[in-house]
């Protein structure tokens, strides 16, 4: 096991990447998720690995898709704006079956937007990071030790199913330093995958990653084929942590940074006597409807807590059917809710029952 | 105990580096914590701050509501967070350049007159580490031992000699409290 050491989040992200076996990152400088490229650039050309400052957005994912056809794993990091510049890219990789990972440090939007945290990426990450009928996996680290973990996950899982990850942080999670065990480290694969386009040498037919299907049937094909692999991501790979749920009457359901805040103000409303426990999704998509749908024939109502107006809540209403109340406790812009803020939804939440 | 500390002042005066001081000794100490910068614009002569917590279990928010441990190195941070300091906590203030009086009488206060003080020790960069000292002395929120081999996890062996500068400052601060 290796030391604990102290980093950032982005940095902790950057180091898990390498741990993993990614040797090619392509990236353009955008806050609050610089510091991802900035310990690549230092570190990828003493490993023999690369790092690229594309030109922009669009052509480091591009670049992504050239490296991850080869069967190698390749990642690019960006911030909201960032991300949607990449959504053709991540259209064209889901498209190809390549896998890859994303991250997204995100920031307060739309448009331009400003530098400080946010959530509000929700929907682009879990409904639309680009043109076509796809997912992507989504993962939401709450820590920096998951923002090493789950690095690591994404591009397993992403290799396992031939599909790009993302990994959807925050600005705080990334500016952030905590303790952290980085993970044993991993060699790059000595051997291409079996799809990977590396060359014949004339012993086999040719590899073609491609995404271009103008027969609708074998496209048609192509995209029933994709959901029967998310079939089985949905069954094997959800992932969610639970708090204080065994008696809860409230349950709280947030990821990221407020799942930190929200678990301030549950120990706080505990010593007030109220039952509240969290349901925090670790896999946005896909989401932990069973956790949820399980929650909701014992507790009274739910609460979202988010950085964005709702967005997860739509997800949690979908998830239980509806069958309980859902508020919603957000602050947007860049701004975060405190733990009272939290805690006075909780209340209200306890005092009107289900 | 969970000590729950915010620092704050303009950019440039080696805020964020003081916390990392005191996250890396809780680090060494094997203990929880958490380190938050403020980032962006602010960060160049404006105000900046950063939130760290070091605890006994395993820290929620990383966001500093109601700090026990506040140091101020300049006047608008002292205006923007005195309020939110928790009753009884401590507040460290740089005398030199807040020119202001701490109004709140539920809080233990100490005045240093750091910038002066690191100007008069030809150290005009390390008033942060006075206050520093001062603090670390003042509520043992981590121990000496831990501070001394944290340091040496941040400074690079090329600057040792900025090491005895950094411990001067902080036993410069110790001092000023006895």
């Amino acid at each position: 096991m290796q030391e604990k050491t102290l980093m950032k989040g982005n940095e902790a992200i950057a180091e898990a990447a390498i741990l993993a076996g990614c040797r090619h990152y392509f990236g353009y400088p955008i806050t609050p998720q610089t510091e991802v490229a900035a310990y690549m650039a230092k570190k990828m050309p003493k490993i023999g690995g690369t790092f690229l400052q594309a030109e922009s957005e669009i052509a480091a994912i591009n670049m992504v898709y050239g490296v991850a056809s080869t069967g190698k794993l390749a990642m690019t990091s960006s911030s909201s704006p960032g991300i949607a510049l990449k959504a053709e890219g991540i259209s064209y990789l889901a498209g190809a079956d390549l896998p890859a990972l994303i991250v997204n440090v995100q920031r307060g939007g739309p448009g331009l937007g400003g530098i400080q945290p946010s959530q509000s990426d929700y929907f682009l990450a879990t409904r639309g990071p680009g043109h076509g009928d796809f997912h992507v996996l989504v993962l939401a680290p709450a820590s920096v030790q998951e923002m090493a973990d789950l690095t690591g996950k994404a591009f397993e899982l992403a290799m396992k199913y031939r599909m790009p990850a993302m990994l959807l942080a925050d600005g705080t999670m990334g500016q952030m330093m905590e303790p952290v065990v980085l993970p044993e480290p991993k060699e790059p694969a000595a051997q291409s995958p079996a799809w990977a386009a590396v060359g014949t040498e004339c012993k086999r037919f040719h590899n073609v990653v491609n995404s271009l299907y103008l027969d609708p049937l074998t496209l048609e094909h192509t995209n029933f084929e994709r959901f029967e692999r998310y079939a089985a991501v949905e069954r094997d790979e959800t992932m969610w942590e639970e708090f204080l749920m065994e008696d809860a009457e409230i349950c709280v359901v947030s990821c990221g940074i407020t799942a930190r805040v929200s678990r301030n103000a549950i120990v706080e409303a505990r010593k007030r006597g109220i039952k509240v426990g969290m349901i925090r999704p670790i896999t946005l998509w896909p989401f932990p409807k069973k956790p949820l749908q399980a929650a909701a024939e014992k507790v009274k109502s739910f609460l979202c807590v988010e950085l964005n107006m709702g967005q997860m809540k739509e997800d949690v209403e979908l998830a239980i059917r509806c069958k309980k109340p859902v508020d919603l406790c957000c602050r947007v812009g860049g701004m975060i809710p405190s733990p009272d803020e939290v805690l006075a939804k909780i209340i209200k939440a306890n005092e009107q029952g289900g | 105990m969970e000590y729950q500390i915010v620092i704050a002042g303009f950019g440039g005066q080696g805020l964020l580096f003081s916390g990392k001081v005191l996250a890396y000794a809780a680090l060494m100490e094997q203990r929880e914590l958490s380190w938050l910068p403020s980032y962006g614009p602010e960060m160049r002569g404006g105000t900046a701050n950063c939130n760290v917590i070091i605890s006994d279990s395993p820290v929620g928010s990383p966001i500093v509501q109601n700090p026990n441990v506040l140091m101020v190195m300049n006047t608008p941070s002292l205006d923007k967070y005195e309020k939110s300091v928790a009753p009884g906590g401590k507040i460290f203030v740089d005398s030199s350049l807040v020119s202001r009086k701490v109004e709140r009488t539920d809080v233990e206060v100490t005045y240093i007159p750091a910038t002066k003080m690191a100007g008069d020790m030809g150290i005009p960069t390390l008033a942060n580490m006075i206050l520093l000292g001062a603090i670390v002395k003042a509520t043992g929120c981590v121990g000496d031992e831990a501070v001394l081999a944290g340091l040496k996890k941040i400074v690079s062996a090329k600057h040792a000699d900025l090491l005895d500068a950094n411990l001067a400052a902080m036993q410069a601060g110790k001092d000023y409290l006895a």
